[in-house]
């Protein structure tokens, strides 16, 4: 893990790469990072989030600026610009299951091809899927997700990169933590380690790139 | 009575000590103001938490502690957190008893459709078609008709959310489960007939031979 400022590690996202950010309608999202992204217009990004957030808000920033080119998402009812731009056709909206959509992540991280689910058998989304049948019972394959960088946040960072979470802001934060060749961090608080316990660390420091520094 | 409390009432009377639930938004919502104190229900926000509580009091709330529409919530003392990848494991996984979800249409099938409206509503599901696909038992709770058009169809015209039928529908004129797979009047509501819902359900409906008045 490396110690950066808000700004050199945004740097480091070029236009056009595809980015993951945890949160669940803006809580448990990387604010500074997604402030910067902003302000550096990154323009022409993939962005893989649960939810468009609402404007002002979260990942909703990115959608003010007209910042997305593609979004991979499971609901974004509540942020009426992501609607218009996806009705407009100037971004391209993929919509998944939430566990669907979780889960091809953490297929991402974990080394795996895909995963089979039953949900979304039988409606629109199997269209174009493969189905298959183990013991008998439908199931679509659904494939593994990852990103160039993911933006993530916690609740607490020691100076290793361990990572501990608080209450609803953990949401998709520790699968993306997982699943993208970059990973970056913002944290509420940095603490010295062996303030998280061995057993309260729930995203290991290996798998943090970069740690935003305080101010 | 308002229609919207009349089926939350009736909904609430379908939960068990010891279930775990899931309650949608809108009208499912607001169920939970209407489950008995003596009864041990565990709410689930597929956010990442189980055991939520009340809309905090003013000045009490926190940012990481939240609902699925981001909205403040409370925990209640019990209470566990988890990331999503757990919490839709839970959902598929057949760990959650009860879901109670909106809908736009329920067909003679069982069959549900709440998720999209093409050319008009493009929301995206969320969690709604793991939770139909996963959850133990689904009950949906909507108003009977929109507009003075049964919600209640014969075969649904908007894309389903999942092939999987429901197990009960409480609108504010029936109650309606699917016994042997065929749409069936199991109550009507407080001050209703037979006839005056049968007058505003264009599914067709098996009625017994002992239709009784909810009890809410």
């Amino acid at each position: 893990m490396k110690a950066v400022s808000v700004e050199e590690a945004v740097a480091m996202i070029p236009a056009g790469a595809s980015v993951m950010v945890g949160g669940f309608m803006g809580v448990g999202t990387p604010e500074r990072l997604l402030d910067e992204v902003v302000r550096q217009r990154k323009t022409g990004l993939t962005l893989i989030s649960n939810d468009a957030a609402t404007p002002g808000k979260g990942v909703g920033k990115l959608f003010d600026q007209a910042l997305v080119a593609k979004l991979t998402a499971t609901h974004i009812g509540l942020n009426p610009k992501a609607q218009q731009q996806m009705l407009a056709n100037q971004i391209t909206v993929d919509l998944v299951p939430q566990g669907t959509f979780v889960e091809r992540i953490r297929a991402g991280g974990c080394g795996l091809g895909g995963v089979l689910t039953p949900t979304g058998v039988g409606t629109l989304v199997a269209e174009g899927k493969r189905q298959i049948e183990v013991d008998g019972k439908p199931f679509l394959l659904e494939t593994a997700l990852r990103a160039q960088f993911a933006l993530v946040h916690a609740f607490l960072a020691d100076y290793l990169g361990n990572l501990a979470y608080a209450l609803t802001s953990r949401n998709f934060n520790p699968v993306m933590a997982m699943a993208a060749d970059t990973v970056i961090v913002t944290a509420e608080h940095i603490v010295p380690v062996g303030v998280i316990a061995p057993d309260h660390v729930v995203t290991p420091a290996p798998l943090v790139d970069y740690l935003i520094t305080n101010g | 009575m308002d229609p919207q409390i009349i089926i939350a009432r009736r909904v609430a009377k379908e939960l068990r000590s010891g279930n775990l639930v899931n309650l949608g938004i809108g009208i499912p919502t607001l169920v939970a103001n209407y489950v008995p104190s003596d009864l041990k229900v565990f709410f689930q926000s597929e956010n990442g938490l189980i055991g939520t509580g009340p809309i905090p009091e003013q000045g009490m709330a926190h940012p990481t502690l939240t609902d699925a529409g981001g909205r403040p919530i409370s925990a209640l003392p019990g209470a566990s957190t988890f990331d999503s990848a757990m919490s839709f494991g839970l959902i598929r996984g057949g760990h959650v008893d009860v879901t109670v979800l909106g809908g736009l249409q329920v067909d003679a099938h069982g069959h549900l459709a709440n998720w999209m409206i093409p050319g008009k509503m493009v929301p995206g599901m969320g969690g709604a078609m793991d939770l139909v696909t996963g959850a133990k038992r689904v009950i949906v709770a909507m108003q009977h008709a929109a507009k003075g058009k049964s919600k209640i169809v014969a075969k649904c015209s908007l894309p389903l959310t999942s092939a999987r039928p429901v197990d009960l529908v409480v609108t504010d004129m029936a109650v309606i489960g699917f016994p042997a797979g065929k749409a069936t009047l199991l109550e009507t509501a407080p001050g209703m007939s037979v006839g005056e819902v049968l007058a505003l359900t264009e599914a067709e409906l098996a009625i017994p031979d002992n239709v009784p008045e909810m009890r809410i």
